[in-house]
Parts: C-alpha cells; structure tokens; sequence
C-alpha cells in the first residue's frame, strides 16, 4: 500500500511543486543583498581595521616603547626601534607596521599599557606602490591624529564590557 | 495581421516580385530575418531575464549596473565576441568550426514554420509538425560533432550523455505531439492552434484533455534543451561544460544562442499545441478586448513558460544520470502511450469536435 501511495506521490509531482511553491514564495522576498559602497553594514566598536597611535589631550605620544605589541604580535609584522629622549624618557624612534605580515587580530592593542598603538574603523585603504604596505610612525601618528575623536568615542562605548 | 500593416507590406512585395527571382530571393532574405533578428534580440534579453529571475529566487538583485542590468546581456555578447577564438591543436579542424553552426542553424530553422499569429507565419507548411520534429532532434548532431571534434574527454563525454538524452526524451515528445495531432486531425500548426478555439476560452484548450500529454512535453522539452534539471550534457560540476568545454568566443556564443533560441522554441511550441497558441482565454466570450485574439496572447504564454525553464533551474537540483534515463524510457513513454490510447477514445467519441 505504501509502494502504491508513494508511486502516486510521485506521479502527480507533488513533491517538485513544493519545491517550487518555495522558490516562488523567495521570488518575492526583500533582498538580502547590501548595495556596498552606497550602503554599508552596522560596524561594531571592536572592530579591528587599520592600525593608529594615539597621543594625550597635551599633544605628548602616548607610546613609551615597551615593546609588548612587538613581542605579543603573532605574525612578527610589528618592528619597534627606541632612545632615551633628552627630557629621559623613552620614546620609539621607529614604529613600523607591515600590514602584509598583519592579521588584524587586536593582541598590539590589547596588550598596550598606555593604549597608545589602536586598530580603527578603517577598512578600505589601499597601497599603489610597492613598500606602502610598511606604515611608519608618523604615518601611525597622523592617521591617530585624524581619527582621535572617532577612536576615542568607539573605546568609550566598548569601556562598560571590558 | 492587422490590415494597415497588409496595406504597407502587400504592395512592397508586389514591388519586390515585380523584380523576379532575385526580388523573390530577397523577400525571403527579408521574412527569415524578420524572424530570425527578433529571436536573436529575445535570446539575449532572455538571458538577462534568466540571471535576474534566478537572482530573485536566490534573494540576491542579479545584474543592476549595464544599463540596470537591462543591457547586461549586449556586455556578455560583446565580451565573448571580443575574446580570442582557441583550437585545440588535436581537434578535427573542420569538424571543430562546423559544429556550432550545425547546432544554431536547426535552432534557427525551426522558427520557419512557427506561427506568430492567424495569418503570419514564415511557411504554413501542412507538415509543420514533422518539420519541427525533425529541426528539434538536428540539433543534437552539432553537440556530437561538437563533442567528438574537441578531441577531450569531458567533451565526449558530454556528447555521449547528449545523445543518449536527446534520443530518449525525442520520443516521448514525438508520442506526446502524436495526441495533439490525434485532438486537432491536422500536422499544420495553424489548424493545431484554430482546432483550440470554441466558445468557452481556456478551457477549449489541449492542455485540459491532453493533461499527460502537456506535462510530458514541456518536461521532454526541458530534457531536450538540456537545460537545468537535465543538464547533464553541460554538468558544470561533473564535467566542466560538457561538449562546449574546448570552445571560445564567439563559437561559445553559437552554442549559448542556439540554447536559448531552442528554449524560446520549445516554449512557442508548448503555447501552440496545448495553450491554445494567440487565442484568447476568454476566447469566445464577448467581453471586449480581453476576448481578442492576437500575438500578444502567445508572448503572454511564452514568456510564461520560458519563465518556467528559469524556476526550474532555480529550483531543482540536476537528476543523476540513470535517473533521467528511468525517467524518459519508463515513465514518460508508457504515460504518453497510455494517453494516446485515451485521447484516440475521446476522439472516437468526439471530446474535441467544435462546439463539445
């Protein structure tokens, strides 16, 4: 009797008209698709883009060269130079960032005791040239200039997580 | 046809005959591209329809930037006619550059005999059933060739598949145009579609009676064109693009033309035998203008079904293999036999007779 049923079930197609009962009820609904450029998708305070380094309210920068974000970096992409400045404290002569090696994963800046190295909301860059993949500090330094109150606003609203 | 347009294209043929055989030749040049321009424009708006359609089901836009994706279709054509045409260097030569004509031109060929409206058609031929029947299965030797010439083995393989396919699903559609031909008593597709009319509209259609039959056709059809779910012939996941693998450019248009000149096809046929082809479907009823029959009746139906071939690809996954086979040999053609048993006993009975 099954066998039989089964047959019929199959005969009449029920089963494919479903399936195209379903396919028709898509047809008509709204779109999934975000049209990119015109229209972007919410971003979240975290969200780990293209690397800065703040200064304080006073103008000083923030960076002492401690060098953790160059030894937590897992993919080596951070090189750090420091001296001793002529006021006596440490300062980074050099702060490059190779944003080939980068895997965007946020240690640098977590593991910053001064909050001073931050990854942004910044996600579309490019490079034209050969070596431009290798952020110096005062590029670092300019793009955190640029973006201070955004980062800053961001930092707040994650601050109640933390 | 509407009589102004007779009163402009009668006398231009006068004046064409009036120049003897070449004025002739070239009022035949000047029908088969009246016919043949049009189907090449629909292809390609066609495919853009399909991309979009699919995109639809799938919850996604499909193209929007050509033209808002309007114009999508001229891009694609320009991009392949653009690209280099590549020979593979083991491939039969002229096999290899006969094939894709050999499957455009019974794609082409078929339309000849197709009817656009009451009066308009290229050739009312009497046995424009068999005509068809025959451009239908022509097209199959192009993907042999074609498969063959390649000289690699998805193509073969391809080609063998689509042999197989084609010869199996070409006989429940000959058995399934068998019962209309039984229902209307005639081969000419004009008589097929007149044969339709009656006072009560849609339902005087073959579609009602012939239910099997118009299943099994448009099914057949689907199979014959190899499109999606009976696309094993070009099987992108198995073997790449089956007979069309080692073709480029503008050979590769050729095939992508005559499939889509032979979906278009396929779906004028389905509207002429068993959708009562530009009758209206209140045909019959005295309500003014919808009852009017006219062409615009069968693009309506056309593009209908050709809309169909596009959700099923959006719809159902490929069949395997051995399933297609079991399909055509023992499902479809003992239904179509059966039904042409039933449908030989409703014209015994007179079910189709005018006025019935």
């Amino acid at each position: 009797m099954g066998k039989v049923f089964h047959y019929f079930r199959s005969l009449l197609l029920i089963e494919l008209l479903q399936g195209m009962w379903l396919t028709l009820k898509y047809l008509f609904r709204p779109k999934y698709t975000i049209m990119y450029p015109m229209e972007k998708t919410p971003q979240s305070p975290r969200f780990r883009g293209l690397h800065a380094l703040r200064r304080y309210p006073n103008g000083e920068e923030r960076c002492i060269a401690c060098k953790l974000c160059e030894a937590v970096c897992p993919a080596l992409a951070i090189t750090i130079d420091s001296e001793q400045r002529a006021d006596g404290t440490r300062r980074t002569t050099r702060y490059d960032i190779d944003l080939f090696k980068c895997i965007y994963c946020g240690f640098c800046e977590e593991s910053c005791p001064v909050d001073s190295i931050v990854e942004t909301h910044l996600l579309e860059y490019h490079f034209d040239q050969r070596g431009q993949n290798v952020v110096t500090k005062p590029q670092l330094l300019a793009l955190g200039d640029r973006l201070e109150p955004e980062i800053a606003a961001r930092r707040l609203a994650d601050s109640s997580y933390r | 046809m509407n009589p102004l347009m007779l009163d402009v294209i009668d006398p231009f043929r006068d004046w064409l005959l009036s120049f003897g055989v070449i004025g002739l030749l070239l009022w035949i040049v000047l029908k088969v591209l009246a016919i043949a321009v049009p189907v090449i424009i629909a292809v390609a708006f066609y495919v853009v329809w399909e991309r979009k359609l699919i995109g639809w089901m799938h919850v996604r836009h499909g193209p929007m930037y050509v033209g808002r994706g309007i114009l999508q279709a001229f891009a694609d054509v320009f991009k392949l006619l653009f690209k280099e045409v590549i020979q593979p260097s083991q491939a039969q030569p002229v096999l290899y550059v006969l094939a894709p004509l050999i499957t455009l031109a019974p794609a082409f060929a078929a339309w000849a005999v197709v009817p656009f409206d009451a009066q308009v058609a290229l050739s009312n031929a009497n046995a424009g059933l068999l005509y068809l029947l025959a451009m239908t299965s022509l097209g199959v030797y192009g993907i042999i060739i074609a498969g063959w010439a390649s000289n690699s083995k998805y193509a073969f393989l391809g080609a063998m598949r689509s042999a197989a396919q084609v010869v199996s699903y070409e006989i429940a559609m000959g058995f399934a145009m068998v019962g209309v031909l039984i229902a209307a008593g005639s081969l000419n597709l004009t008589d097929i579609v007149m044969a339709q009319a009656g006072n009560s509209g849609l339902f005087e259609w073959f579609m009602w009676p012939l239910l099997p039959l118009f299943l099994v056709y448009f099914v057949s059809g689907v199979a014959e064109t190899n499109r999606a779910p009976f696309d094993v012939v070009e099987g992108e996941s198995e073997i790449v693009a089956g007979h069309m693998v080692e073709y480029s450019g503008s050979q590769f248009a050729l095939f992508f033309l005559a499939e889509y000149a032979n979906m278009i096809l396929v779906s004028f046929l389905t509207s002429i035998f068993f959708v009562g082809g530009w009758l209206s479907p209140l045909h019959g009823m005295g309500i003014p203008l919808l009852s009017v029959d006219g062409w615009w009746w069968l693009l309506a139906k056309v593009g209908f079904f050709a809309s169909v071939f596009i959700w099923f690809r959006a719809t159902f996954p490929r069949y395997r293999y051995d399933q297609i086979m079991r399909l055509g040999w023992k499902v479809f053609i003992p239904i179509t036999i059966a039904w042409i048993c039933v449908t030989a006993l409703m014209a015994y009975y007179g079910v189709f007779e005018a006025g019935r």
